[in-house]
């Protein structure tokens, strides 16, 4: 007796038009909704404002864009994996002013003091991925936690140790000019100045892609979000992919305060919850599934271009800036809505 | 000794347990879901586990799984004591399972289901990447094995009946076990098709020679295709029988028996003069 007996269940489906299996196949998208959306605020505001489009309009955006993706894009994949993370941008200042007392107070090196950073910013990740899986508390509430935690520290860490809210002059440390070279070259195309953060953005959102399609971390992390109960049953080191999810937000928020503190060449140490949130909410535009299991880091990427697009077009056109938060809510809403479609698609339709 | 019950379609020697659990006792806090629980799994054997719902059959199959450690006694692979850090230590050593929820995640493909935990790669560390063509060729050819053809491997597991969504499971598992087979039945009522999809498959696995341990709820299903029954009761073991001790009536009378099923265990053990 072998297999090859075994009965067979049900028919193959017959495969539909190409037509609509291409439309099918679209509508699986998750950051289809991004796109579209993307695509409309450009041409609105193209037309409101047509500097938005040239360099000098492209530049700002381009900036904004690349510092909310970096984040967004490691919050998209924590996502997938069915956490939560809002400790990343208070991990980001925190680590920058660690580097900076390092180097100012200490008179280390610049990338000695941007090693140590990292080391901090690490630590803060395991231990939000430490807290999370030893207690079972939702992710939201742990990184909130450590969020607070980190934003009081360092605004009273930086009193105590400098005296002020600012720290400066930086730029004579040994070693500046080439971590300078690194987080902060420059590039004049007319009168717009390209900053070199939208190559790490860039390289960040093809990373986690190549990373989340690609590789069994990649699987891995899918699994995790979607399925925790059969990834465990498989053998799918769950925990240790949640930990390691966690380093990489804080990886991505001291890149971010890494940029930012030698692009100044100093710091301004400033409580606020705003940018916490606008990690989260450009992943769900790009078109995480909030539950986890699916999601994609290029439309975190396109989320946050979508997201810098529409701040700079407000402005540009002349409107009072405070309808920014307004419009952004309703992109929320619409990828909120878009996801429920893409989620009941995803169900039935053939992709990888 | 009274003559064993003829089976046609087994014809595989039993050999020594490739798997035996020695008073293997696993407790959840302070309650022993298994309790000393002592049973050989010898190669070419189907042996069936019957019990209430409660009675330990799930933890049996976590141990042997590797998805919970033993807090006593010792797991024997080959007469060596292993301790399983993962399920995945587990399959490293040929022991696959087809869990009860079938373990598929729905919003992945069914190629991804299928190596999920041990996914083939190709090239070096940094770069070391899926093999997408391989894993979805494999996939084609293991579902094709259980009978599930024309399948597209990128199709997501939502996608597929209920039916193909066991087959995967089942093939998965086919695949990965090659010593020992543990099936995990369904709580929630099966067809006949896909029931006897599952005894094939058990069946196949037996006539390969693999130790096979089946979970079951229905003792008639069980008589069918086991060589050993193991019955469970409170996370003890009520009763070890072998084909020769019982028919299917007997099973059914022990599994709905409650109280006097140690009893009737003993005296049937008693009147074959067999354990």
């Amino acid at each position: 007796m072998t297999a090859d007996h075994l009965p067979a269940f049900g028919q193959a489906p017959a495969a539909p038009p190409a037509g609509r299996r291409l439309l099918a196949r679209a509508l699986t998208r998750p950051s289809l909704a991004a796109l579209l959306a993307l695509l409309v605020v450009v041409v609105f505001f193209g037309i409101r404002a047509p500097k938005l489009v040239g360099s000098s309009g492209l530049a700002p955006v381009l900036d904004l864009a690349a510092t909310l993706g970096i984040g967004g894009v490691a919050v998209a994949l924590l996502l997938i994996a069915g956490q939560f993370d809002l400790s990343v941008g208070a991990v980001g200042i925190g680590s920058a002013l660690v580097a900076a007392l390092l180097i100012r107070g200490a008179g280390w090196s610049t990338w000695a003091a941007l090693a140590a950073s990292l080391g901090c910013a690490l630590v803060v990740g395991l231990v939000n991925g430490a807290l999370v899986l030893s207690t079972g508390m939702p992710s939201f509430l742990a990184t909130l936690a450590t969020f607070l935690v980190l934003e009081g520290t360092t605004v009273a860490g930086a009193h105590l140790m400098a005296g002020s809210e600012t720290i400066g002059g930086l730029q004579s440390a040994p070693g500046w000019r080439s971590a300078a070279a690194v987080f902060d070259s420059t590039l004049h195309v007319d009168e717009g100045i390209f900053h070199v953060s939208v190559l790490w953005w860039l390289a960040v959102t093809a990373a986690a892609t190549w990373g989340l399609w690609r590789t069994r971390f990649g699987n891995a992390v899918l699994a995790s979000g979607g399925a925790r109960r059969a990834a465990r049953e498989l053998g799918v080191p769950v925990r240790r992919t949640t930990v390691t999810l966690f380093c990489l937000t804080a990886t991505a928020g001291w890149l971010i305060g890494t940029i930012g503190l030698l692009r100044t060449g100093g710091l301004q140490v400033s409580p606020g919850l705003g940018q916490e949130v606008d990690f989260v909410v450009v992943a769900v535009i790009g078109g995480c599934l909030l539950g986890g299991g699916y999601g994609s880091p290029v439309g975190a990427a396109v989320g946050a271009l979508l997201y810098a697009f529409a701040r700079e077009g407000i402005i540009l056109a002349g409107w009072d800036s405070r309808w920014f938060q307004a419009l952004l809510g309703v992109l929320l809403l619409v990828a909120l809505l878009a996801n429920g479609v893409v989620r009941s698609r995803l169900k039935a339709v053939p992709r990888s | 000794m009274s003559d064993v019950v003829s089976d046609g379609a087994h014809a595989a020697p039993p050999g020594p347990p490739v798997l035996e659990l020695r008073q293997v006792t696993v407790r959840h806090g302070s309650v022993a879901a298994l309790s000393r629980v002592s049973a050989p799994l010898p190669a070419g054997e189907i042996t069936c586990v019957l019990g209430e719902n409660g009675s330990g059959k799930s933890t049996l199959v976590s141990v042997l799984s590797g998805l919970c450690r033993h807090d006593e006694g010792e797991l024997l692979l080959d007469g060596v004591p292993v301790r399983f850090r993962s399920p995945r230590a587990a399959r490293a050593v040929g022991i696959a399972t087809v869990w009860q929820d079938l373990a598929v995640a729905p919003l992945l493909s069914v190629w991804r289901n299928f190596f999920l935990g041990s996914e083939p790669t190709r090239g070096v560390w940094p770069l070391r990447r899926l093999d997408l063509d391989g894993a979805r060729e494999v996939t084609a050819q293991a579902m094709a094995r259980v009978g599930v053809t024309g399948l597209d491997p990128d199709q997501p597991a939502s996608s597929l009946q209920a039916g193909e969504r066991q087959s995967l499971a089942i093939a998965r598992a086919l695949h990965f076990g090659s010593r020992i087979l543990v099936v995990d039945e369904s709580t929630a009522p099966l067809t006949v098709a896909q029931h006897s999809l599952l005894l094939q498959a058990v069946v196949t696995a037996r006539s390969e020679g693999l130790a096979v341990l089946l979970v079951t709820n229905n003792p008639r299903y069980a008589h069918l295709v086991g060589d050993r029954f193991l019955l469970l009761a409170g996370g003890q073991v009520a009763g070890n029988l072998t084909r020769a001790d019982v028919d299917a009536n007997d099973l059914i009378r022990l599994l709905t028996g409650g109280v006097e099923m140690s009893a009737l265990t003993e005296a049937l053990s008693g009147l074959h003069g067999a354990t």
